[in-house]
């Protein structure tokens, strides 16, 4: 008789389906998966070395290049972290505008979450519907901050400057507009047969190995857990927002997948607040404390004063007091936390990331286990993965 | 729904977590700071896995957040005698809406063990700590370098490794394939670190 042995093959890291560079090593008997072992570290950019050598301001940008699909998300929670550290007090308008781009980055990622999902498992047209839905954020994010994707637009303290005239009109017409956008989505893939057999009673996690696998967002949510950290630890002025949180039942892929769609809904709701606010509303965005902004520019002009401070506070940048902090928001992706030691100087000692898809992929394993090979395209994508945060 | 996870709308303070440690691991506890977020207790290496235990079976610690290693060699006023790095657990507790951070610290060529039996998530989050900074963590099931290159050779968030690296990697024409040199890289500090009173010229 044959011998028969278990074929191991590398699945990425050039495989279209490995949302990015994962090598992942696969034992299979026939089609069935014994053991998966993601590689990972090929996208790794040391950036918490980096950290390190850079001022508190210049260490803003490198946020946006870790989740490269939430850009702003990646910011937000730096910069309550500084904020904690440097105990300061961020303006109303600024909480508002943050809480807004929050939301809308969570569109933002959602959005190609869904599409690059829909087309591993084959559905093209739902990847070309999200892409148009984040060219217009996209747009948004132009407009307030001068780049398309790596805004680095949420500093510590508030945000970089104020929305332009007519950004909330605009954001507005897209807010009322997105929930028929939604309903296409739905329409193409909530009741598709296709869909459906491929996602239904896939990767089932219950609640207490989401627990024990460090699983936070929609990961956990997907497992019967109402845990948000947005109505749970709010930051900024999440407390004020009426919004619901979508919860799944089983803990499949495909619960997932409605409890991803039901967020989008959800942000909607929370941006037309966010929006009826700041329209009624103005105040300043940053705080009124000059070590931590820069001077206004027409003051910077005139002023020998202000230019020295520009000067410096774009080049040493601010102290921030020695300590130690978490701080964490409620990502797209799950709980995204930046840990710091803060050893008095213009540049963190020590700053961790805390990255969900970290924790997520690891249980890659544990969720492919006797699943098909063709479900672990599924599995892969129902954890969200993208490579810039899990490699850092 | 799962009534279980209804949990409570504030964030719970830790305190009462930190005064039963203290009572269950009276020696064990070596310092306990009330740091800007939650409670930071940093324990004797002996007692982690059960005290690890101890959180999440009896005080509701399901989750472990974020686990980290801190070189501390170059923290001003550290004492050369100390010990060079921290291990961070961060925790969060789902049910309750806690969260505590504890600390164990320890040298080069020392361990500590490892909690990947009390959250198996732990097993990652050790093995980049082991790279990073060389940190042993025993009863490890797979200590293996995770992030950097196959073969890499350093721990390269120690204080002592450079930012530039060692080496460098480029194709080489003759050979057909990509080989290490030395790094001929300078290490450029664009903004020199300051602290705040300290007279800069």
């Amino acid at each position: 008789m044959a011998e028969i042995k278990n074929y191991t093959l590398n699945f990425g890291p050039q495989h279209p389906s490995a949302h990015g560079v994962l090598r992942l090593v696969l034992e299979l008997d026939g089609e069935v998966v014994e053991r998966a072992e993601p590689h990972i570290g090929l996208l790794h950019r040391g950036t918490e070395k980096l950290f390190e050598q850079k001022t508190y301001l210049q260490n803003v940008p490198y946020f946006d290049r870790l989740d490269y699909v939430s850009m702003m998300a990646n910011e937000y929670a730096y910069a309550l972290a500084v904020e904690k550290l440097l105990n300061l007090e961020v303006p109303k308008r600024a909480q508002y505008i943050r809480v807004m781009f929050a939301e809308l980055t969570r569109i933002l990622n959602h959005c190609l979450w869904l599409g690059a999902v829909a087309l591993d498992i084959g559905a093209m047209t739902v990847f070309l519907y999200c892409f148009r839905e984040r060219e217009a954020i996209f747009d948004f994010y132009e407009e307030v901050s001068g780049a398309r994707m790596h805004a680095a637009y949420f500093r510590p303290g508030g945000v970089a400057k104020d929305m332009p005239a007519g950004l909330s009109d605009k954001i507005r017409a897209f807010v009322n507009q997105f929930p028929t956008y939604i309903d296409e989505y739905e329409t193409l893939l909530t009741e598709n047969r296709i869909w459906k057999q491929r996602n239904v009673d896939v990767g089932i996690v219950d609640a207490d190995a989401a627990l024990a696998w460090g699983f936070t967002g929609p990961m956990l949510r997907g497992s019967g857990i109402a845990w948000d950290l947005r109505k749970m630890q709010p930051y900024d002025v999440y407390d004020k927002m009426d919004f619901d949180i979508p919860v799944g039942k089983t803990g499949d892929c495909y619960d997932r997948y409605l409890v991803r769609v039901e967020e989008m809904r959800q942000s909607n709701r929370i941006i037309h607040q966010c929006l009826d606010w700041l329209d009624a509303n103005d105040g300043p965005i940053k705080p009124d404390d000059y070590r931590y902004t820069s001077p206004p520019r027409d003051l910077m002009k005139k002023d020998m004063e202000a230019m020295i401070h520009h000067f410096k506070y774009f080049s040493e940048g601010y102290h921030v007091p020695a300590g130690e902090v978490y701080a964490a928001v409620e990502h797209p992706k799950g709980e995204f936390g930046v840990y710091i030691v803060s050893d008095g100087s213009n540049k963190p000692y020590r700053m961790k990331v805390r990255a969900s898809g970290f924790a997520h992929i690891e249980a890659l394993d544990y969720m492919c286990r006797g699943h098909m090979i063709a479900d672990v395209v599924t599995i892969l994508g129902t954890q969200d993965i993208v490579f810039g945060e899990v490699d850092r | 729904m799962n009534d279980l996870y209804t949990a409570s709308i504030a964030q719970v303070s830790s305190d009462a977590d930190v005064l039963a440690l203290q009572q269950k691991f009276n020696d064990g506890v070596l310092d306990v700071i009330a740091a800007i977020d939650v409670a930071t207790v940093t324990l004797a290496r002996k007692d982690i896995v059960d005290a690890c235990h101890y959180l999440k079976g009896s005080c509701g610690y399901e989750q472990l957040i974020d686990l980290c290693g801190v070189d501390m060699s170059e923290y001003p006023e550290h004492d050369a005698h100390a010990d060079r790095f921290y291990v961070v657990y961060h925790l969060l507790s789902v049910r309750c809406n806690k969260r505590i951070r504890l600390k164990v610290s320890l040298n080069e060529r020392e361990w500590v063990d490892s909690v990947s039996e009390v959250w198996p998530t732990a097993n990652w989050f050790e093995r980049e700590a082991f790279e990073m900074y060389g940190i042993i963590f025993n009863h490890h099931p797979d200590l293996r370098r995770l992030l950097t290159d196959y073969g890499f050779d350093g721990h390269p968030m120690r204080k002592d490794f450079p930012v530039t690296g060692r080496t460098e990697l480029f194709f080489d024409e003759t050979q057909w394939r990509c080989v290490y040199r030395p790094n001929k890289v300078e290490n450029r500090e664009l903004t020199p670190k300051t602290w705040p009173g300290v007279d800069r010229g």
